[in-house]
């Protein structure tokens, strides 16, 4: 085994392991810090698959700026009554979700997947090539993402504007 | 260089990890991290994706992904103060008023 081989294994232990802290953690804002530590080690498993841009924009979007909003929310609202137990639904969801992982794992272990990438030129994954692809392919869809960016905006300050 | 199919593995158990926590806890912010999380093991497949075919479309789709997942989280977000504010509650259950 290589060393590229030992990092993936390193981080898709802790991955897994910080996703798993997400859910089952009991404290929200614990749960909030294992999000965060997931996201960048999903941010440097993008960096090593050669997307250096996408993983600047996960740090920087997720990491940054959607987590910072969640802990203000937390902090807002300061949620300090304890989860009830769930009972029936609690046993059902994990088995169902257990089931849908069970049904996934081996259905992608048997694949008979590209070992080796096509290509890997040095220009693949820059600033340059995404914004060919996205200024030239995808112009449509990302002015839609642009409104669809102010109707969110919008809809927020509405939706969490007091009621006079 | 780690073949593909270990990506999808990974991501998959994220990915289940992910519909746990939506299904089994009680907290609506803790509900919306969980579909934080799953967004972003799909998105490890289209970047893993991307990189062995060799195409630019899947960092494209992945950036598309990240701008509707902040939309997402902005109005959930909203959704959610605003249901506090009427019950003082984060639980999920409470959430009845359109139930018959």
């Amino acid at each position: 085994m290589n060393a590229s081989t030992w990092i993936f294994y390193i981080l898709s232990t802790l991955l897994i392991i910080t996703s798993l802290m997400v859910v089952f953690l009991r404290n929200v804002v614990h749960c909030a810090m294992a999000l965060v530590a997931a996201l960048f080690i999903i941010a440097v498993f993008f960096v090593t698959l050669q997307a250096p841009m996408v993983g600047v924009f996960q740090v920087l979007i997720y990491a940054g700026a959607i987590m910072v909003l969640f802990l203000f929310v937390i902090m807002l609202l300061n949620p300090t009554t304890r989860e009830r137990g769930g009972g029936v639904w609690w046993n059902f969801g994990t088995v169902l979700a257990l089931l849908l992982g069970g049904l996934l794992v081996p259905l992608l272990s048997n694949s008979e997947s590209a070992r080796d990438p096509l290509v890997s030129t040095e220009l693949f994954g820059s600033p340059e090539m995404l914004a060919k692809s996205l200024f030239n392919d995808f112009v449509l869809p990302f002015e839609i993402a642009s409104v669809l960016l102010l109707v969110a905006i919008v809809g927020a300050v509405v939706l969490a504007k007091r009621e006079r | 260089m780690v073949p593909l199919h270990y990506y999808l593995l990974v991501s998959a158990v994220v990915f289940a990890i992910g519909v746990i926590g939506v299904l089994i806890r009680r907290n609506l912010i803790v509900i919306l991290m969980s579909v934080e999380l799953m967004l972003n093991a799909v998105n490890l497949t289209f970047i893993a994706f991307s990189r062995f075919l060799g195409s630019m479309e899947g960092q494209v789709a992945v950036f598309f992904v990240m701008a509707v997942a902040a939309a997402e989280a902005v109005i959930g977000l909203a959704i959610i103060i605003s249901g506090f504010r009427h019950r003082q509650s984060l639980d999920p259950q409470e959430m009845q008023l359109l139930k018959w």
